[in-house]
């Protein structure tokens, strides 16, 4: 009990430091089908009901793959007023209705049904609670029940996000919610912060840090702030990533000449390279059964993707073509993988298939950098520029919907989408 | 703690640099370290020995303390060597001195990529001071990548001088 009061009042501690709201989002195209929906405001509390529907619509909007049926001033509450006719007159397949109160310990707490409208069933009736303040963390959950009822793939809004933003020399390394909003500040110095990466639990950060002067690599708990440098030695240390048993991270180093990727446990234990190419091996990324990297390497004159055994063993080239290419992430299904391609003086987010090796352009091109998939592999976020600013950007893994996200100032660099919680 | 003194310490040599040159107009990021660097010479130069500093030479050679580089290498191109070896020399000379070399990259890559292209460019520079008659502990190499460019432009003009290796002397 004692441990847990303690960990809360860290949270506090965590959650004072939130900058003030976010951000304006742009949203481009649409997916091939939309779903139309009826959310219905929730009765009960008005102002909680409102923030709720707030961060409902604009979640299922965001994903391009709804769309909001008129509600034509009706207003209900209970199942009993559920009339399926009405509903199914108006092009709606999905329904939302509930209630939202305080309760007397300081909880929230949203009562939530969802009906398939064209099956005329209730399709999810639940009851979600979260701590005072926490009221958005209410929407996203309930975004995510109709997005995982409606589409058959899992929700993304009750995750978080990582990036840095740059304002001038301040740099900060920030964690928020899916939609941008809620920021934490994970830490804020002036001296450059780069490739925060998430531990597949989304308890710890690990990141690279030039405040000591050079790049050295930091694991950070995002539960008591508390942190540990990973990996210190003379040159660069870079580049973490997890394995997705959370049990080894792979490393960038220059300490034996050029940069080169090593495996270390998360403690700093059992460091051992993997690559000997002596040109710059870096990015690596793990497959999501842990068995393989993706990395980039210009060992072929041009940087380029290349993948190999996490234990060592044969690396193959797998981009190839006009242009270069960087910072690949293996989609969640293993099926492919993002990254960053430039030609002709423009910079593309891209996919490719393992079994065809055809490379898709996402994006139509511009200074587009360091993609990475939403857990459910329906997104990708990545590094943008607009009106001369470094922007979050997303888009769906079919290129369809756009979305840029602009933060209040400074630059947003580095994003990385976390895991579900 | 240690921090907080290199900070003031920073703070003062800026302040003296200041006080001693004409301002300068480029990016202060960029520069800093090259400024801290004049001013600390200056300092070592009025306390401890003055003599046969050519490094205080504006005329020397040694006065350039920055190597540019095409797009995506790290080699020392032809037209720096001189430059880099003439600091060789000098810190062979002179064993008491030290230098750290900053590796930096344009904004094209990834900044990891660059993070490695940078260090290989310092790297490089740190080989040719060696064969010129320096000694590894009185070097350090380090890379920026693209995080700390001299210029913010997405053009050719910003980017060359963000491709570079500055040689940094330390007090």
């Amino acid at each position: 009990m004692r441990v847990i009061q303690i960990i809360t009042g860290l949270l506090l501690l965590i959650q004072a430091s939130i900058a003030s709201a976010v951000l304006d989002i742009e949203i481009i195209g649409a997916g091939e089908k939309q779903i139309p929906v009826a959310i219905v405001p929730m009765g009960g509390d008005a102002k909680l009901s409102q923030t709720i529907h707030e961060v409902v619509v604009g979640d299922l909007m965001r994903s391009g793959l709804f769309r909001m049926v008129d509600l034509a001033g009706k207003f209900l509450t209970e199942p009993s007023q559920v009339s399926y006719a009405d509903w199914q007159v108006r092009g709606a397949e999905g329904l939302a209705i509930g209630n939202v109160s305080a309760l007397p310990n300081g909880r929230i707490e949203a009562r939530f049904r969802l009906f398939d409208v064209v099956k005329q069933n209730e399709l999810v009736a639940q009851a979600v609670t979260a701590s005072d303040g926490q009221v958005r963390a209410i929407g996203h959950r309930i975004a995510d029940l109709i997005y995982e009822k409606m589409t058959g793939d899992k929700g993304v809004f009750s995750s978080r996000i990582a990036y840095v933003n740059r304002r001038g020399q301040n740099f900060r390394l920030i964690v928020a919610d899916s939609d941008g909003y809620n920021e934490q500040v994970v830490l804020a110095q002036n001296e450059p912060i780069m490739s925060p990466s998430w531990s597949p639990d989304g308890s710890h950060l690990a990141y690279v840090s030039f405040e000591t002067g050079h790049a050295v690599v930091f694991v950070q708990s995002l539960y008591t702030n508390q942190r540990k440098v990973l990996a210190d030695f003379r040159g660069s240390n870079s580049a973490p990533a997890w394995s997705p048993d959370g049990k080894q991270m792979a490393i960038v180093l220059t300490r034996d000449g050029s940069s080169q990727i090593y495996l270390v446990r998360p403690d700093g234990s059992n460091l051992r390279r993997i690559t000997f190419s002596g040109a710059i091996d870096t990015e690596p990324h793990f497959s999501p059964d842990g068995q393989y990297l993706l990395f980039t390497s210009d060992r072929g004159g041009s940087a380029q993707i290349y993948r190999m055994p996490v234990e060592g063993g044969p690396e193959q080239r797998i981009t190839f073509g006009e242009g270069t290419n960087y910072s690949p992430r293996h989609s969640p299904d293993g099926s492919g993988f993002v990254f960053a391609h430039r030609n002709n003086g423009k910079f593309y987010i891209a996919m490719q298939d393992f079994q065809t090796g055809q490379m898709e352009l996402l994006t139509e091109g511009g200074w587009e950098k360091k993609p990475s998939f939403a857990p459910n592999g329906k997104l990708v976020l990545f590094a943008s520029e607009a009106k001369g600013r470094g922007i979050l950007a997303t888009v769906s893994s079919d290129g369809r919907v756009k979305q840029h996200m602009f933060t209040q100032s400074g630059d947003a660099r580095e994003p990385v989408w976390g895991p579900n919680p | 703690m240690k921090k907080l003194v290199i900070s003031l310490v920073l703070v003062n040599l800026l302040a003296a640099c200041a006080s001693n040159k004409p301002a300068e107009t480029t990016a202060a990021t960029a520069d800093s370290g090259t400024k801290a660097t004049a001013a600390a010479k200056t300092a070592a130069a009025t306390t401890t020995q003055v003599a046969d500093d050519r490094l205080n030479d504006p005329t020397s050679i040694l006065a350039k303390r920055s190597v540019y580089y095409p797009f995506d290498v790290d080699a020392v191109q032809d037209a720096d060597k001189p430059v880099v070896q003439a600091h060789g020399q000098y810190l062979g000379a002179n064993p008491n001195r030290k230098v750290r070399l900053e590796g930096n990259c344009d904004e094209r890559g990834s900044n990891e990529y660059n993070l490695g292209l940078g260090q290989r460019r310092a790297d490089g520079v740190k080989k040719m001071l060696e064969l010129s008659g320096a000694k590894s502990v009185q070097l350090d190499s380090v890379s920026y990548g693209e995080e700390k460019p001299r210029a913010s432009g997405h053009d050719e003009a910003s980017w060359a001088q963000n491709r570079r290796t500055d040689i940094n002397y330390a007090k």
